[in-house]
């Protein structure tokens, strides 16, 4: 059997509270004491070099990589200073960092190594190594977070990683330093009361928790994307797919949530994944390796609602909780079972976010970097309702509003289009199918300009006699991936 | 004690490149040439303004970037080595300068009475931020005059422009306050680029001009349309127009430092100096300043 790229990887807070703000707060002091357990088993590991990926070290042309043997310095947060200053010297892996910069070279982005005295090494990065890592035990190495990078992108940059380190012949132990949830309070707060800033955000983290405690990895790279809207995640949650990326895109491993605390507002989590197989990279470039049917089926599953059973088995209120440490109940062996409807490939897409087929097609195909869409009526996702459509006991139709049809075709187009890793401002052609183009054009073509009007898609308009359903709009709409 | 004053309000950009581009010796990079335009505007203005011998200046940085209210410098002396996070080929400069720490302290607690949350930040090991000592250095190379250095609060970012932009009018407002209490006179500097779509890649040569343009023409034209709003007076239909640019261009004056100084002029209805335009990895910047003072006298002189 090949041997494994990756012993093991965490997801950390990096929030320098955790280092340094001693007992002011209970939720700060239990990250800092599950901190100690989550080194204890990093130094266990098999590995050559720990790999480090911050969402707090931001690059905007390409990719950076640290290539500065003995960085030293004295770090002052720019927000938290009166905390206090963090002294280190971290050893840097030189060898690999040429390694990962070609690599990600290859896959066409501007890389660059950074080997000078006094570059700021991020707060998230220096906090993790001082709690993990303090010694140098393991040598260090750091790829930076492009701020303008999108899901596929890193990806990417994950699975280059992952290409470096078989061709450099090194198995790492992989951090990603992120938060899940990343809203402050914005105004001063008595530490000793800190709180995650929305219960929304909570409730999301909650349930990231929950399939990162199943070890189901791939799994919350398809939903990171919804939660980070819904929960303003830490960078969009970039860190995740680059995470998902450089582990192979599966949700084979064993997860263990060592805690989970609120930080000046924000969701600070300790987990560990320990792979079930082992990584290895990829031997070309997987971009959606399963279907968003499992980010669908996931989120949409009753379990994972309010008021079901939670991380650390306690109902998911609706307010936030109680600063208080997650189960440290051994992990166990999730094999991932996919979800119902899950069988796809990596070309076709569905999602019970839209709604369903009505035939035997999918919602969407990918070929190369475009997205086919099937046409696209109002009809709501889950529900026989048609916005904009009222019908009488017979089925007959005896109102018809273009406007609201209009509108919520156009919702679940973005949402097809969001599900297959696209967005509605990368579409390039609309076919657009009325029933009753002399009485609907006007207004459809005012609603479209809402949405469409910057956008610079070429349109079709054509009126035909009858759609499948009682419905007056449809779109088939082709998009850039 | 007289009434201090604000001399002036430079919106003042900190691209790195910049201060690379004229090879000062704090800076460890070396160039060859680059940003001809921007930089000789930077010394026409800096000229002018220096020739008015302020006692103090005022930065707001977007580079310090804190969501906890807005924090102020609170030592009277920073010594350190600024390495800019993005282009450390570029600028790694050695700064020492001084603060003027009983203004900022006065800022800070008026800024609190109008509602606004504020820190003091005490920590000598702090370094200070890039954008700060760009635009300082641009203005004032001999560093002879204390600074009081702003941070960028980031908190409004979660709402809306308008909200943020609001905020920063109170603390232009506070500031003023406090300007005129100090009996100081005061040179605000507004350290913001104006469109802010930029390159992703980077020339082999930096400072190799062929590369540099702007990012494109919907860019320019944002650019041209605030620009001649700020020559003719019209601050106020600026600052009414801001959210919007801010969108169309993901402008850094989101961070609020233009609207922070112009509400800290009163939003004057006088028209601006334009010293330089030009573009940087394909940024849109400009220098340009306000001469409160000079336009005071002006009005008091012909009414």
């Amino acid at each position: 059997m090949a041997e494994s790229i990756v012993s093991r990887a965490f997801i950390v807070s990096g929030m320098p509270h955790i280092l340094l703000g001693g007992d002011r707060s209970p939720g700060w002091k239990s990250l800092h004491d599950s901190y100690a357990q989550v080194r204890a088993d990093l130094e266990a590991c098999d590995a050559d070099l720990i790999l480090y990926f911050s969402t707090q070290w931001l690059s905007v042309i390409g990719y950076l990589f640290q290539a500065n043997p003995k960085p030293t310095w004295t770090l002052v947060d720019q927000e938290w200073h009166e905390l206090g200053s963090i002294p280190y010297e971290f050893a840097v892996d030189t060898e690999f960092a040429p390694f990962y910069a070609e690599e990600v070279k290859q896959a066409g982005h501007h890389t660059a190594l950074v080997n000078y005295h006094g570059f700021p090494i991020d707060t998230g990065t220096v906090v993790a190594q001082k709690l993990l890592n303090p010694d140098n035990r393991l040598p260090a190495a750091m790829v930076s977070c492009n701020m303008y990078s999108e899901k596929n992108e890193m990806l990417t940059i994950g699975q280059a990683g992952a290409r470096a380190l078989a061709k450099a012949g090194k198995k790492a132990v992989v951090v990603l330093v992120s938060n899940l949830s990343n809203r402050f309070h914005v105004k001063e707060i008595d530490p000793a009361q800190d709180c995650f800033s929305s219960a929304k955000d909570h409730e999301w983290n909650l349930k990231i928790l929950e399939l990162l405690g199943e070890g189901r990895m791939e799994d919350v790279g398809q939903c990171a994307r919804d939660a980070a809207r819904e929960a303003n995640g830490d960078m969009g949650f970039r860190g995740i797919w680059w995470l998902n990326g450089l582990l192979g895109q599966t949700n084979k491993f064993t997860g263990h949530v060592y805690d989970y605390q609120p930080v000046w507002g924000t969701g600070a989590a300790l987990v560990r994944l320990d792979p079930a197989a082992p990584v290895l990279p990829l031997a070309h470039l997987e971009l959606e390796s399963e279907s968003e049917v499992i980010e669908a089926a996931t989120l949409h599953d009753p379990k994972l609602k309010a008021g079901a059973t939670g991380v650390a088995g306690e109902p998911l209120s609706a307010q936030p909780a109680k600063p208080a440490a997650v189960s440290a109940a051994p992990p166990k062996l999730v094999v991932s079972a996919p979800p119902p409807k899950a069988k796809l490939t990596a070309d076709l897409i569905n999602t019970a976010k839209a709604p369903a087929p009505v035939g035997a097609y999918p919602h969407a195909r990918r070929e190369g970097d475009f997205l086919f869409l099937s046409g696209i009526g109002p009809r709501e996702a889950g529900t026989k309702e048609i916005p904009g459509v009222t019908l009488d006991e017979d089925g007959n139709v005896i109102a018809s509003d273009i406007v609201a049809q209009t509108q919520s075709v156009i919702r679940n187009v973005k949402t097809i289009l969001e599900a297959s890793g696209s967005s509605i401002d990368k579409v390039v052609d609309v076919q657009v199918f009325l029933t009753n183009m002399k009485r609907d054009f006007a207004a459809f073509n005012k609603v479209y300009a809402e949405t469409f009007g910057d956008i610079g898609a070429t349109r079709t308009t054509v009126e035909v006699l009858s759609l499948p359903t009682p419905i007056a709009v449809e779109f088939k709409v082709i998009a850039k991936v | 004690m007289a009434e201090g004053s604000i001399v002036a309000g430079v919106l003042a950009p900190h691209p790195p490149h910049l201060v690379y581009a004229s090879n000062p010796p704090q800076n460890e990079p070396k160039a060859e040439c680059g940003w001809e335009v921007l930089r000789w505007g930077y010394e026409r203005c800096s000229k002018d303004i220096l020739a008015q011998k302020p006692d103090v200046f005022l930065v707001h940085s977007p580079h310090w970037m804190t969501v906890i209210g807005h924090h102020f410098l609170g030592l009277p002396h920073f010594k350190g080595l600024s390495v800019d996070p993005i282009f450390p080929n570029l600028f790694r400069y050695h700064y020492e300068l001084n603060v003027d720490v009983d203004l900022s302290l006065m800022i800070a607690e008026e800024a609190k009475d109008l509602g606004l949350t504020t820190r003091i930040m005490r920590n000598p090991d702090f370094r200070i931020d890039y954008g700060t000592i760009t635009t300082c250095h641009l203005m004032n190379a001999a560093w002879d005059i204390p600074i009081v250095s702003i941070s960028s609060n980031n908190s409004p970012y979660y709402f809306s422009n308008e909200v943020g932009q609001q905020q920063m009018a109170v603390l232009g407002e506070a500031t003023r306050r406090a300007v005129e209490k100090s009996g100081k006179r005061a040179v605000l500097l507004a350290s913001n680029s104006m469109s802010h779509r930029h390159f992703v890649t980077e020339p082999e040569i930096p400072e190799d001009m062929s590369h540099e343009h702007v990012y494109h023409h919907g860019q320019y034209l944002w650019d041209m349309e605030l620009l001649k709003l700020m020559k003719a007076g019209k601050a106020r239909e600026m600052l009414d127009i801001l959210p919007e640019f801010i969108e169309m261009t993901v402008a850094e004056v989101k961070a609020g430092a233009l609207t922070w100084m112009l509400h800290a002029l009163g939003v004057p209805d006088y028209p601006a100096e334009v010293y330089a335009y030009g573009t940087v990895i394909g940024t849109g910047n400009a220098v340009v300043a306000w001469h409160h003072e000079q336009n005071r006298q002006e009005v008091a002189a012909h009414g």
